[in-house]
């Protein structure tokens, strides 16, 4: 059986959790298997999950879970894959599921591959994943040979399918060993979507020549339904957030679409930003390197043609 | 206090990345090798901080790998690491990694084990999890800030679209991001200095492999890039919605 840990924020699942119950529900079907889901803590309807092939949904409900606790998580999930007999572990390769996924390989003594972006195979019972590796430059196949099998699958890889309905939640008992971290204070963005799930990313980069004229970047990204995101020397400045940078020492995404304005295109930036799907890349300088990446390019200056793409976008949706 | 600092070799940023005929291994000619960024730039540095702060207590880089790896090892003694650790082990998985290193430590017994929040290698960021569930430890990952007060740390880490801030007692394992620390450039005297520190070679315990890189290969080319108008952003438009079906 493969089994797929949900992840829920306060409650309620993110994209992340679908895309995973899809990974898991492919990978059993690979596999000839069912496919089930565990969710711990809080979680509003989490029979939901069985519309992206869950065939059972697991709950451990214990109040303490509402925090993570990677050490507390991980000892948990590991409890139910023994009580469940499951044999594959799908989790999600966010910096939950990466707090959780060493932890679980070494308590299960299991092969582990992280950050997978397609679902496995099982040709002649080699059960191999795919990940990017070298930041993006090139993909790795992983055999996993243990009897135990855990993968985590990175976002925005694997778009989820709905399959079926919802299913009924029944609840696991597993013992929630006590926590030795004490939470004090979490801080997350309200009314955004957090960049490695974002499917529209609008950056920029040292090209808007200082922070009072990132106005016409976030009109673009408002109308476009987009997150914000800037280079690492834009952020090293502190025209931009810290938590906005993309890039080998930031954050790394993988949009269906990658908008960069004035952002010379330094290899580091595009380890970051390499497995977008499309990427648009507007600069005055016909010679940045960045152009060689892109999908589109627009030579020119980005005070002209951004707010341009902006009216353009604003036309196209009123079709 | 004791600070173990788990270090990583692996190509430069800028490699240009090529296997070898069969495509089951990197080819390797040419290119040069570093200390991992994350560890290096973060995890030392922050583990060095802490203890000039105290004014006590001993920093100890782990390296598990090949005698090829002691010059990587060398420039983290040259950033003021007081001595290194090499586990004398070429290749390995991530799990095989973390029980040379959990073997070492426990041994050992530190009060804090740093991580870089992953390689840009293999960008897996598991050896940290791994290690501390073998030491049953907590671990933090992608921490940004680091105050000591006692045994007691406050960590701040990224997560998803936010960050939090939490508290833990050592011992303790944690993951550095970005923020954590600034790079240090090694001087004339610690370059000097880290050719007497001590570099122990220790003998790899028995480990199982439970992963294998089958193959790996290149991401097809790139098609050359589509240059837009710049003074027709309609066409852009047309261009994501139909071609690229991304709006």
């Amino acid at each position: 059986m493969v089994l797929v840990f949900a992840e829920s924020v306060n409650g309620t699942f993110k994209k992340a959790a679908f895309e995973a119950v899809t990974y898991g529900y492919q990978t059993a079907e690979v596999l000839g298997v069912a496919c089930e889901a565990i969710v711990l803590g809080k979680a509003e309807d989490a029979g939901v999950l069985g519309k992206y092939g869950a065939a059972k949904v697991h709950q451990v409900a214990d109040d303490s879970l509402n925090q993570l606790d990677g050490q507390v998580y991980a000892a948990v999930i590991a409890a139910a894959v023994e009580q469940l007999g499951a044999k594959v572990v799908i989790l999600s390769h966010t910096s939950t599921g990466k707090s959780i996924l060493g932890r679980l390989a070494a308590r299960l003594n299991a092969g582990s591959v992280p950050a997978a972006n397609a679902v496995p195979t099982n040709e002649g019972g080699v059960f191999a994943v795919r990940k990017p590796v070298y930041s993006g430059k090139a993909f790795a196949n992983i055999a996993i040979s243990s009897d135990i099998k855990l993968v985590s699958v990175t976002g925005n890889s694997i778009p989820p399918v709905e399959v079926a309905g919802e299913v009924a939640v029944s609840a696991l008992d597993i013992a929630v060993p006590a926590s030795r971290i004490t939470v004090k204070e979490v801080s997350r963005m309200e009314g955004v979507t957090p960049l490695p799930e974002a499917e529209l990313v609008v950056s920029a980069g040292r090209g808007m020549k200082g922070p009072e004229n990132w106005g016409i970047i976030e009109a673009l990204a408002e109308e476009l339904g987009a997150t914000t995101a800037c280079s690492r020397p834009v952020s090293d400045v502190g025209w931009r957030p810290h938590h906005e940078h993309v890039g080998q020492t930031g954050i790394a995404i993988r949009p269906n679409l990658y908008i960069a304005a004035g952002i010379s295109g330094a290899i580091q930036h595009l380890a970051g930003v390499n497995s977008s799907k499309t990427i648009v890349v507007i600069n005055k300088d016909p010679e940045a390197p960045f152009f060689k990446a892109a999908d589109y390019g627009v030579v020119g200056d980005l005070f002209d043609v951004v707010p341009r793409l902006t009216e353009a976008i604003r036309k196209h949706k009123q079709g | 206090m004791k600070l173990l600092v788990c270090v990583s070799k692996t190509p430069e940023t800028t490699t240009k990345i090529t296997f070898n005929g069969d495509q089951t291994a990197l080819d390797t000619s040419g290119v040069q090798y570093i200390m991992n960024p994350y560890d290096e730039w973060y995890a030392l540095v922050r583990a060095l901080e802490l203890k000039e702060a105290l004014g006590a207590g001993t920093v100890t880089i782990i390296n598990v790998g090949p005698a090829a790896n002691d010059p990587v090892i060398r420039k983290g003694l040259a950033i003021g690491a007081d001595e290194a650790v090499r586990i004398d082990k070429d290749g390995g998985s991530s799990l095989d990694v973390a029980q040379q290193i959990a073997a070492y430590a426990k041994e050992n017994s530190f009060d804090m084990v740093f991580f870089g929040k992953e390689t840009i290698d293999y960008n897996g960021s598991e050896v940290g999890a791994m290690t501390a569930e073998l030491l049953d430890v907590p671990f933090v990952s992608f921490a940004t800030k680091l105050e000591v007060e006692g045994n007691t740390a406050t960590i701040t880490r990224d997560i998803e679209g936010g960050e939090e801030t939490l508290e833990v007692a050592t011992p303790f394992a944690l993951s550095a991001a970005k923020g954590l620390a600034e790079q240090r450039i090694p001087n004339m005297r610690g370059i000097m200095m880290a050719k007497r520190k001590p570099l122990n070679v220790v003998a790899a315990v028995e480990t199982t492999n439970h992963t294998q890189v089958l193959s790996y290969d290149l991401p097809a080319e790139k098609s050359a890039v589509k240059l837009v108008d710049p003074e027709d952003m309609d066409e852009l438009v047309r261009l994501l919605s139909e071609e690229a079906k991304v709006i």
